[in-house]
């Protein structure tokens, strides 16, 4: 199958959207398009869409799954805005998701689900296959049920569980049109259902199927290429934003030198951090699912102060339960990441659906002057090097660090080239062993509470250290010695103290690096987190229309890098696309007295780059 | 580690050079010397012990220890032992909590610690009243309790705490009070050998707050008559010559009885060994409160693997069925393609 005659067009990136009902195995059917394009050499960026429900039912349009992929010849940061080829396996995959196919795009529907009652399930009156009401768009109705079943016939399988082989169908067709390697996904097929020699049989067929569909149906002209992407070499993997990011706690910990603890609570889009990090015990990673977010946070206290690198991970609703913690981590002064996926809210709000509107939260969200580090991934595969980044500096300087990441980070993958061991830094702190002062009594004394003159940190004696015993907690502490202090210029001394040590890391962080080639952009688009791609995608179309447009990205939110003055000072307009009602455009306002102007979007999604675009239009034209 | 190791301590090894706040009175400090008295018989090291508190007056108790302790946020004192005794198995962990901070605010994790079975010494103070916020009613205190923030009488039905830690299947559960320095230290030292969640409720005495809250029953001139020591393997019987003991009916039910007219043969033997906690609940509920005959002692030591240990138990089966972890390994698991 693999000779097929180079005649079709070259294309330099689509947008391909695989919808069907839950149980077709759309995200199955994503992951393996992804992997033979990745295998191909494309660039290429992914987003998935669960269902919200857990098993909505079959064939209505709750129950629609969706993956999205964008494959392209050349470096790209975003699943793209629209769909140029939508696969939809039944009417509901078809209704829930033509509103957003490209005008003019492809669909490739499934016609044997297009029938009555289906139509009714999704909620059509009249056929759209038939009703005209798809004119704009290059239909393309293939019976994949009943060809699935046909070809499945060999291998033996009853009609009713070949005809589960039919993703396997649309697979096949669409690696026929997009000129996809197969033997990648056949031999995963046989490594993946080799237990099962029946399934992976009608599996096998199907795919073949679907392929040779497109080949002999002349229905689709001739394959289209998309040539492989300059792209850095190594070894890549396909990696979700929360694998990545429980990859990178285990990493830290190895570069650290220290056991990991992880004590989570069950919520969504967080828990398959939890899930992921419980496999690695082999790693010595103890992981707890405590009775609720309070626990958790303070178990992760518990193991920080027995000398872990203790971790909590959660989502905004955990974030409000643990803010008390939170506090008092910050005058333990204690290591400590605590992750944030963030999700729409307030309160409930959509947990499966993105949102960057905890920034506050994370910045001010625990009464008194609790200031702590805040860093934050800016793409699926950048939660790996993030988690590193947040152990880091809680290990470094003794404090909390939130770690933000975000639904759609969570869940959407990209590739990722593997680091060697020896690109990752050393992160591992000592912990103190010694006296370090003199007691009342003038024999030698630890005191918890004397700072490193360099990080301001405060030594770390764990338990089980002979001659270190010393007792902490949440009530103020005089300096040095730890004791109890309600003396108001000693809690000035200390309040100053913790404050001066938080922002004194913005030394210790690279400065924030600015996109503006030809160095004469009279517009910045300072960006964080999950925005990035959307908004490096509209710089790039932004400068093809000739506009003079810079993009500054930050990781480090607390503090900020110390060149952030100069370069939001270097602009004549600053503008700041954030999902959120305008987080960190308010904090910049603040800090720098420059008339930074806020896009926002408040939609559960992402920014389509088309949408930065317009607005960076707008503003700049008015 | 061998017992020839452990230094010879003495009191004043155990007590931090902090003085010691509580109220002139308070039944706290009888709790601190019998602790402080213990320690050197425990045959522990100092180092390797850590106390850990929420908030109240009960928790202050860590700054006056001289070994390890966090002083931490209110109700949260068993989450944060948790995590310190799952993570540092090799270490004696101690809360000490009370009736507010670990049946109110901290109610959840107190339950979930002892149905874990958290390897923990966990020392609650009940005085059934708030004594650092001074003076509202607790989850402890009695139906009707006049206090600041119940000027018409409290209408709260109040917790058992023994039954509380029964029901959430923990397998140490015990109870003493402060005015007896042999009884509490005696219920302390088996509690703190107890492998497991070990869960001692103190009778204590705020004499600012709620004076006597618990004199009926522990004055001295009282206790034969109206404490019901439980002893193992020992038929629970009580009085001045022991005239009185527990009997369980033909209705199930255990009540007190008079020996003369029931029979030495008819008083239940005490069996803390039970794996059944019922016969120990029945127990927790002779008294409505502290006004009646009421069992101290032992109600249950059963035997369950601790949670750090049944936590630490996988790390090694992991270990050796995988071998130890490799970084590379895990990051290059999934499938990969190489670009030149």
């Amino acid at each position: 199958m693999s000779d097929v005659t180079d005649q079709g067009p070259d294309l330099h990136t689509v947008v391909i959207r695989f919808a069907g009902d839950s149980g077709d195995g759309m995200q199955l059917t994503g992951d393996r398009f992804t992997l033979s394009s990745a295998v191909f050499g494309n660039a290429l960026v992914t987003m998935p869409d669960y269902p919200a429900e857990i098993r909505a039912p079959a064939g209505t349009l709750a129950g629609v799954s969706a993956f999205q992929i964008s494959i392209s010849d050349h470096d790209i940061s975003t699943p793209g805005d629209a769909p140029n080829v939508l696969v939809a396996m039944n009417p509901a995959a078809l209704r829930a998701n033509i509103g957003d196919a490209a005008p003019g795009s492809t669909l490739i529907v499934n016609a044997d689900a297009f029938e009555e009652r289906g139509l009714a399930k999704a909620g059509y009156d009249t056929n759209p296959l038939t009703d005209g009401s798809l004119s704009g768009f290059t239909v393309y109705e293939v019976p994949m049920t009943s060809l699935t079943i046909e070809a499945a016939k060999p291998s033996g399988a009853k009609a009713r569980d070949a005809e589960r082989s039919k993703n396997f169908f649309a697979l096949g067709l669409l690696s026929w049109m997009y000129s996809r390697p197969t033997d990648v996904t056949l031999e995963w097929i046989q490594k993946r259902f080799g237990s099962k020699p029946q399934v992976a049989e009608a599996n096998t067929l199907a795919f073949k199927a679907g392929y040779n569909f497109g080949e002999t149906a002349e229905l689709f002209g001739a394959p289209m290429h998309i040539h492989a992407a300059a792209i850095e070499a190594g070894t890549y993997t396909n990696v979700t934003g929360n694998a990545a990011l429980a990859w990178g706690l285990i990493a830290a910990a190895h570069l650290a030198r220290l056991p990991l603890f992880l004590a989570s609570y069950p919520i969504t889009p967080a828990s398959d951090i939890l899930h992921e990090l419980s496999k690695y015990k082999n790693f010595g990673v103890r992981t707890m699912q405590a009775e609720d977010e309070i626990a958790a946070a303070g178990a992760a206290v518990g193991a920080a102060f027995g000398g872990h690198l203790a971790v909590t991970t959660t989502s905004g609703p955990g974030m409000d339960l643990k803010a008390e913690t939170l506090g008092l981590a910050v005058s333990l002064e204690l290591p400590l990441v605590v992750v944030d996926v963030q999700r729409a809210g307030p309160s409930t709000g959509m947990p499966t659906k993105t949102e960057q509107s905890d920034l506050l939260l994370a910045m001010f969200g625990r009464h008194g002057e609790a200031p702590l580090p805040i860093v934050a991934a800016r793409t699926p595969a950048h939660c790996f090097t993030a988690a590193i980044e947040a152990a880091r500096i809680a290990l470094k300087y003794r404090t909390p660090v939130i770690l933000l990441s975000d639904a759609s980070l969570a869940n959407g993958a990209e590739p990722w080239r593997l680091p060697r061991l020896d690109e990752l830094p050393d992160i591992s702190v000592p912990y103190a062993t010694l006296p370090n002062g003199t007691g009342a009594d003038g024999a030698p004394a630890f005191l918890p509470y004397v700072r490193d003159t360099d990080t301001m940190a405060r030594p770390w004696a764990i338990p089980g250290t002979s001659g270190l015993e010393h007792r902490i907690g949440g009530l103020e502490k005089a300096d040095r010695t730890g004791e109890i202090s309600y003396d108001g210029a000693n809690h000035e001394l200390m309040v100053r103290s913790r404050a001066a040590k938080v922002a004194g890391i913005a030394a210790d962080v690279p400065p924030v690096e600015v996109d503006d080639p030809a160095g004469d952009a009279d517009v910045l688009l300072l960006t964080w987190g999950s925005t990035y791609g959307s908004v490096a995608a509209a710089v790039e179309r932004l400068r093809r229309r000739g506009r003079k447009v810079a993009h500054a990205h930050l990781v480090h939110l607390n503090p900020w890098p110390a060149n952030l003055s100069d370069v939001v000072g270097r602009y004549a307009k600053v503008l700041v696309p954030e999902l959120n009602m305008g987080h960190l455009c308010s904090l910049v306002r603040a800090a720098f007295l420059v008339d930074a102007r806020p896009i926002t979007k408040v939609q559960g999604q992402r920014f389509l780059y088309s949408e930065v675009e317009s607005a960076v239009l707008a503003l700049t034209d008015s | 580690m061998t017992d020839v190791e452990i230094p010879i301590t003495t009191r004043k090894d155990w007590s931090s050079d902090q003085e010691v706040r509580w109220c002139p009175g308070c039944g706290d400090y009888g709790i601190l010397t019998a602790v402080q008295l213990l320690m050197p018989e425990l045959g522990v090291r100092r180092e390797n012990v850590v106390f850990i508190s929420g908030i109240g007056c009960s928790s202050r108790f860590p700054y006056y220890m001289n070994t390890y302790g966090m002083h931490g946020i209110h109700g949260r004192a068993l989450a944060i032992a948790t995590g310190l005794a799952v993570s540092r198995p090799d270490l004696d962990v101690w809360v000490v909590t009370g009736d507010g901070d670990g049946l109110s605010i901290g109610g959840n994790h107190l339950i979930h610690a002892l149905r874990r079975n958290v390897n923990l010494t966990v020392l609650l103070f009940n005085n059934q009243i708030y004594g650092l916020t001074k003076g509202q009613y607790s989850p402890t205190s009695e139906i009707g309790k006049v206090t600041k923030s119940t000027p018409f009488g409290s209408v709260d039905h109040p917790f058992n705490p023994v039954s509380l830690a029964l029901g959430a299947e923990a397998t140490f559960v015990a109870r003493t009070h402060d005015l007896d320095r042999k009884h509490m230290t005696e219920t302390i030292r088996r509690a703190h050998e107890h492998r497991g969640a070990a869960f001692v409720e103190i009778y204590q005495n705020c004499n600012v707050f709620n004076d006597g809250a618990f004199e009926q029953i522990t004055r001295r001139e009282a206790r034969a008559s109206m404490l019901i020591p439980l002893v193992h393997g020992q038929p629970v019987r009580f009085g001045d010559a022991g005239e009185k003991g527990v009997v369980v009916d033909v209705q199930g039910r255990a009540r007190i009885a008079d020996v003369a007219d029931v029979g030495e043969d008819a008083i239940l033997v005490h069996d803390e060994g039970r794996q059944d906690p019922g016969l120990a609940f029945m127990l927790s509920r002779l008294a409505t409160g502290p006004h009646e005959p009421t069992p101290i002692g032992v109600f249950r030591a059963v035997e369950r693997p601790d949670y750090g240990s049944l936590v630490e138990q996988q790390l090694v089966a992991a270990r050796e069925r995988q071998g130890p972890g490799d970084l590379a390994a895990l990051l290059a698991g999934g499938t990969t393609w190489d670009v030149d």
